[in-house]
C-alpha cells in the first residue's frame, strides 16, 4: 500500500502540471467572487463558505477523471488487480494518493482565501477542520464514480453526473459548520455528522471501487 | 501444475470457444495458437483470473484459482500485450515499484541486474517515456528475472523485440521450464524450446 502512494506521488512529482492546474482552479475561481461581488463584508461573510466549498468540490472533481484511467489505459491497474497484495489495499492507498496531491493542498490553502471573504480566526479554523474531514470523503466517493466509468466513453461527463449529487451531503454539512459557527450556533454537530460520513465512506467506498474495477477490468 | 476442464468464453453474443482443457505440469509448457480472433488473449484472462470463464473451472495444484486468491497471484506471473509501466518513471523505477506492490522487497543491485540481462545498461536512470517499444517491452521483461514465480503467462512476448531479445527470452523460458518451472504463451512463432506442447484453438 505505501508502495502505490510512494508510487503516484512520484508520478505526480514529475507532471506538475496537473496538479497545479486544480489548485490555480480553486484560488481563482474563489478569488473571483469577492471581485465579482464588491467589497461587502457581511454579504461576503455570508457566502464564504458556500462558495469555498463548492470550489473544492469541483477542483477535486478535476482530479478524478485520471485516478484510475491512466492505469487502466497502460496495463498497470491489471497487474495491481493480479498482484499478490490485496487488490482492495493498493486501491485505498491510490485514494489516498489522490487525497495527498488534490485534498490536502486545498485545505492548507483555504485559511488564506477564506481572509478575502473577512472570515475570522474561529471560522476560518472551523473552515479548515471541516475540510479536513471533508476532503477525503470527497476522494473516496470520487474513486467510486471514477471506477464505474473506467473506460465508458465520455467517462468524464458521465463522471460529474454521477458523482457530483453524491457530493451534496459533504457540501452541506461541510458549508453548513462554518455558517453555523459565523451565526454562533456552534458547527459541532455539523462536524460530528461529516465525520460520520467519512468514517462510513473509509469502510464502503474502497470496497464498492475495487468491485467496480474487477468489473472493468473483465 | 495448472489444469483447466470445460472453459469456454463468450464475448457479447459471440462465442469464441468452448470445451477447452489443458494441463500443464511443472518442466512443461504450453503454446497456444489460434487465428487472430480466435480468444487466445481471452483464455490467458481466464487462466489468470482476470476474467470469469462462461463455463469450466481453472485449478492450480488440484484447487480452484478463484479460491486460492493470492496464494495462486503470488506464484504466477502475467504480462499481457500492454507495456504495464509508467511512462514517467525511470526503468529502475519501474521495476522496483513493480517488485514492491508484489509484496517483495527488489534491492536496486537485483533490478539492475535484471535490467543490464535485458540488455537495458546505460538505459536504468531515463524516463521509460524516451524508451522505444522494443526497450518498454524489455523493462516489463526484466520482472520475469527479478520475480520468482512458478507460473509465466506471456502473451505475445516477442512483440516488438529484435531478433537478440528474441532469442534471449526464448533461452530465458527454456531455461524457467528445464528448472521445473511452467509457462503458457501465445506467439505466431514457432519456438525452439523442449517440453512444449501446442494447443489449437
Amino acid at each position: 500500500m505505501l508502495a502505490i502512494i510512494r508510487r503516484d506521488l512520484l508520478i505526480a512529482a514529475r507532471r506538475k502540471s496537473e496538479v497545479l492546474t486544480a489548485l490555480f482552479f480553486f484560488v481563482i475561481v474563489t478569488s473571483l467572487f469577492p471581485l465579482g461581488i464588491g467589497p461587502e463584508p457581511t454579504l461576503l461573510k455570508k457566502i464564504a463558505p458556500g462558495v469555498l466549498w463548492v470550489a473544492a468540490l469541483l477542483a477535486t472533481m478535476l482530479g478524478l477523471t485520471r485516478m484510475f484511467a491512466p492505469d487502466h489505459a497502460d496495463g498497470t491497474l491489471e497487474q495491481m488487480a493480479l498482484a499478490p497484495t490485496p487488490f482492495g489495499l493498493l486501491v485505498a492507498g491510490k485514494v489516498v494518493a489522490h487525497w495527498l496531491v488534490s485534498g490536502l493542498p486545498l485545505v492548507l490553502l483555504a485559511p488564506v482565501l477564506g481572509i478575502q471573504f473577512d472570515l475570522d480566526a474561529g471560522a476560518l479554523g472551523i473552515l479548515v477542520v471541516a475540510l479536513l474531514l471533508g476532503t477525503p470523503l470527497l476522494s473516496l466517493v470520487g474513486a467510486i464514480g471514477a471506477a464505474l466509468t473506467l473506460g465508458v466513453r465520455g467517462g468524464g461527463v458521465l463522471l460529474s453526473l454521477l458523482v457530483l449529487p453524491l457530493y451534496v451531503p459533504a457540501l452541506i454539512f461541510g458549508a453548513g459548520a462554518v455558517e453555523a459557527h459565523i451565526s454562533g450556533l456552534g458547527a459541532g454537530g455539523h462536524l460530528s455528522l461529516l465525520a460520520a460520513l467519512l468514517a462510513l465512506a473509509v469502510f464502503f467506498a474502497p470496497w464498492a471501487t475495487t468491485a467496480a474495477l474487477r468489473i472493468a477490468l473483465e | 501444475m495448472l489444469t483447466a476442464t470445460g472453459l469456454s468464453c463468450i464475448r457479447g453474443e459471440r462465442r469464441l470457444f468452448s470445451g477447452i482443457g489443458l494441463a500443464v505440469a511443472p518442466g512443461e509448457w504450453l503454446h497456444l495458437q489460434g487465428e487472430n480472433g480466435a480468444g487466445k488473449t481471452s483464455l490467458l484472462r481466464i487462466l489468470v483470473g482476470l476474467t470469469p470463464a462462461a463455463e469450466g473451472e481453472v485449478r492450480w495444484k488440484g484447487e480452484s484459482i478463484g479460491a486460492l486468491g493470492e496464494e495462486f497471484r503470488r506464484e504466477m506471473v502475467y504480462l499481457g500485450h500492454h507495456a504495464a509501466v509508467k511512462e514517467d518513471l525511470t526503468a529502475l523505477e519501474n521495476l522496483q515499484i513493480s517488485a514492491a506492490l508484489d509484496g517483495s522487497d527488489l534491492a536496486e543491485r537485483g533490478a539492475l541486474a535484471a535490467l543490464f540481462r535485458m540488455g537495458l545498461k546505460g538505459r536504468e536512470e531515463l524516463p521509460v517515456r524516451v524508451l522505444s517499444q522494443g526497450q518498454k517491452r524489455r523493462v516489463l521483461l526484466a520482472r520475469l528475472l527479478a520475480r520468482k514465480a512458478a507460473l509465466w503467462v506471456l502473451d505475445e512476448p516477442f512483440t516488438a523485440l529484435d531478433v537478440k531479445a528474441v532469442q534471449m527470452l526464448s533461452g530465458l523460458i527454456g531455461e524457467h521450464v528445464a528448472a521445473g518451472g511452467m509457462a503458457v504463451l501465445t506467439s505466431h512463432q514457432s519456438m525452439p524450446i523442449a517440453g512444449g506442447r501446442v494447443l489449437q484453438l
